[in-house]
């Protein structure tokens, strides 16, 4: 039985999270909401994480009915992400592992998300869409790696979200793709965007200006929900386009979508209908493992520390940037 | 047209599946005698049928836009023999005894030991990456970008790849993204998808890639340096992006 407590602070999220084997014990998570129109910038991210991140790891113990003897590891976010608010959650990572004498594992956040939509979805090999504010990628595994097949080759899909939704003042609490998504829900009237995939990988910063320069002449012809009903028409197709693209390439069978866009239920919709209709099965999760967290830097440093991994003192550190194809996978065994 | 044929026989689509792609299914069937692929471009249910209706006629007609502008300027490509503009479908030359290149690489591969090749295997690759860069270099030369540059997209003929002496054949296909720009920056975008389908897949051979843009270099001598360069920038974008602003 091996206990891990996983620590995430990467973006405007952090969160603690505690798991026995595959099971989750606990997960508590706070956000850093900014006002309407403004984005959140790293220094002021950090101080909030600063001043939660105490009472979130007393609430996981707590709420995991465990005492931290019991705990076998602890891992921390070791990017990628923001400078600041990593190395908040570095630092306290450091200091309960030597206060508590446990060993420390730095897992890479975009595998963290992989292994969290594996281990509650229960996909095997499925090629993946990561989907969040920093990340757009179609990822596959294959010979111990996860391999990146497509991605943006500008801005990441959740930070379109976000900008457009900075554009029409919309809030962002709890995220502002959660708020695009319930207003598409009421719109009708479809804007044509552009809509820009090259091979496997896409682009969203076209679209984006093109939103931005024309504002203040579409709003009088185009009501906002009809404008986020027309930006979520878009951008999906246009991930679910290159999911198969990639799928077709590998012969794979299985989509699991991850990332905070991935919650958004018109996404999952599409995704499904096109498994549906190149009899392929569909994975996701919802907004509680899909959103950052402390539980999926805590399951992925489950398959690393049983797989032997442990992060050497001196290694501790973070960094920004941090490919998912620079992690060996050494756990899985296909 | 010869107005006796009976149309109905004439052209014919087998209702056995040949092949599903992304966007298209794929049948085969006979046109006048000869051997088709009838590429089915279907309404897809998970997009709003407007997007749905926009996407396939531009997709259909930057096909055939493609497949002409590539035989005219001498790449192999499959002829195009008739357009079902209302079934959306693009009946075209079945191209036989080919594979894609994807699965040549991965049978060449399979043969050897650890991944790692033997001389025989190694000269075959380097023979077709030169090939590959010499192909991609003459379209680009043209000013075609392809827009869905992968390994599936280009197809090799294997009537002859046993004889070490002659150079591999190649055909390009799958140009429902294509379209006609002289940037740098399409180009060098083309390239990046045929790198990362290369890289991904066949991660055990690094120096394929390098020996297409070498030979991509040597054939677009005009502008394959300044494509080169903005290529280098494409990849750092991959790994500097940021969430803020
Ligand atoms: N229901 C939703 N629909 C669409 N987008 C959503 C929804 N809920 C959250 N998002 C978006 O998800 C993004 C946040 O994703 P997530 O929490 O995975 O990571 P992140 O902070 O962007 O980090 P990283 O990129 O490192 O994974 C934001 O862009 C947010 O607007
Ligand atoms: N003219 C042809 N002759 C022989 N084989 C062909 C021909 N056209 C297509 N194919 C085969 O069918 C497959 C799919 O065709 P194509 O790439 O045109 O479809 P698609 O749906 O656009 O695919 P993608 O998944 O790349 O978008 C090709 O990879 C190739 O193996
Ligand atoms: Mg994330
Ligand atoms: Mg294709």
């Amino acid at each position: 039985m091996v206990i891990v407590m996983g620590m995430e602070g990467s973006a405007n999220k952090v969160g603690v999270g505690i798991i026995k084997d595959g099971e989750v014990l606990s997960n508590p998570r706070k956000t850093y909401i900014t006002p309407p129109g403004e984005g959140f910038q790293p220094a002021e991210t950090a101080r909030h994480h600063q001043g939660v991140i105490i009472e979130l790891v007393d609430k996981a113990i707590k709420e995991a009915k465990i005492k931290p003897e019991e705990l076998d590891v602890i891992c921390y976010t070791k990017g990628p992400g923001m400078g600041a608010p990593l190395v908040v959650v570095a630092i306290v990572a450091r200091t309960l592992a030597q206060l508590w004498n446990k060993p420390i594992i730095g897992v890479n956040h975009c595998i963290g998300h992989i292994e969290m939509g594996r281990a509650i979805t229960g996909a095997q090999n499925p090629t993946v869409l990561y989907v969040s504010g920093g990340n757009t990628q179609i990822i596959a595994y294959a010979n111990k790696r996860y391999r990146i097949f497509g991605e943006t080759i500008d801005i990441a899909v959740g930070n379109c979200l976000d900008r457009f939704a900075r554009i029409l003042k919309l809030s962002n609490d709890p995220s502002p793709g959660y708020n695009i998504e319930q207003m598409a829900k009421k719109g009708k009237k479809l804007l044509q965007l552009p809509y820009v995939v090259k091979g496997m990988d896409v682009s969203f910063s076209g679209l984006l200006s093109f939103i931005e320069e024309r504002y203040n002449s579409l709003k009088k012809q185009y009501t906002p929900e009809d404008l986020c009903f027309s930006l979520q028409e878009t951008v999906f197709a246009m991930l679910v386009e290159t999911t198969e693209r990639a799928m077709a390439h590998t012969g794979s069978q299985e989509v699991l979508v991850v990332g905070g866009v991935g919650c958004n239920e018109r996404l999952q919709k599409m995704l499904e209908q096109m498994c549906l209709e190149r009899n392929a099965k569909c994975f996701a999760t919802d907004e509680r493992f899909c959103i950052d967290n402390g539980a999926m830097i805590a399951q992925a440093g489950l398959e690393m520390f049983n797989a032997g991994v442990r992060t050497p003192w001196e290694e501790t550190f973070c960094t920004q940037r941090y490919r998912t194809d620079d992690v060996e996978a050494v756990w899985r065994t296909d | 047209m010869d107005s006796n044929v009976n149309h109905a026989s004439a052209v014919t689509v087998n209702q056995q599946l040949f092949k599903q792609g992304a966007e298209a299914r794929l049948f085969t069937g006979s046109f006048f005698g000869r051997k088709t692929i009838v590429k089915e471009r279907f309404s897809k249910k998970y997009r709003h049928p407007e997007l749905d209706e926009r996407l396939t006629k531009e997709r259909m007609r930057a096909e055939l836009k493609g497949l002409m502008r590539c035989k005219n300027i001498g790449i192999w490509t499959p002829a195009v023999y008739f357009v079902g503009s209302k079934s959306n479908t693009v009946h075209m030359e079945l191209l036989e005894n080919v594979d894609t290149v994807n699965i040549y690489i991965g049978k060449l591969l399979m043969g050897c030991v650890d991944g790692s090749c033997d001389v025989q295997c190694t000269n075959k690759l380097k023979q077709l990456a030169e090939e590959v860069g010499i192909t991609v270099g003459k379209m680009h030369l043209a000013g075609i970008i392809h827009g869905d540059l992968t390994t599936s997209n280009i197809l090799i003929d294997t009537t002859n790849v046993e004889n070490e002496s002659t150079k591999p054949k190649l055909a390009l296909i799958d140009f429902g993204l294509s379209h006609v720009d002289n940037s740098a920056e399409d180009k060098g975008v083309d390239l990046y998808v045929l790198e990362r389908a290369l890289t991904s897949t066949f991660s055990n051979i690094p120096w394929f890639f390098d020996i297409v843009l070498t030979s991509y270099r040597g054939t677009y001598t005009s502008g394959g340096e300044e494509v080169f360069k903005k290529l280098e920038e494409i990849r750092l974008r991959g790994r500097k992006r940021t969430m803020i602003g």
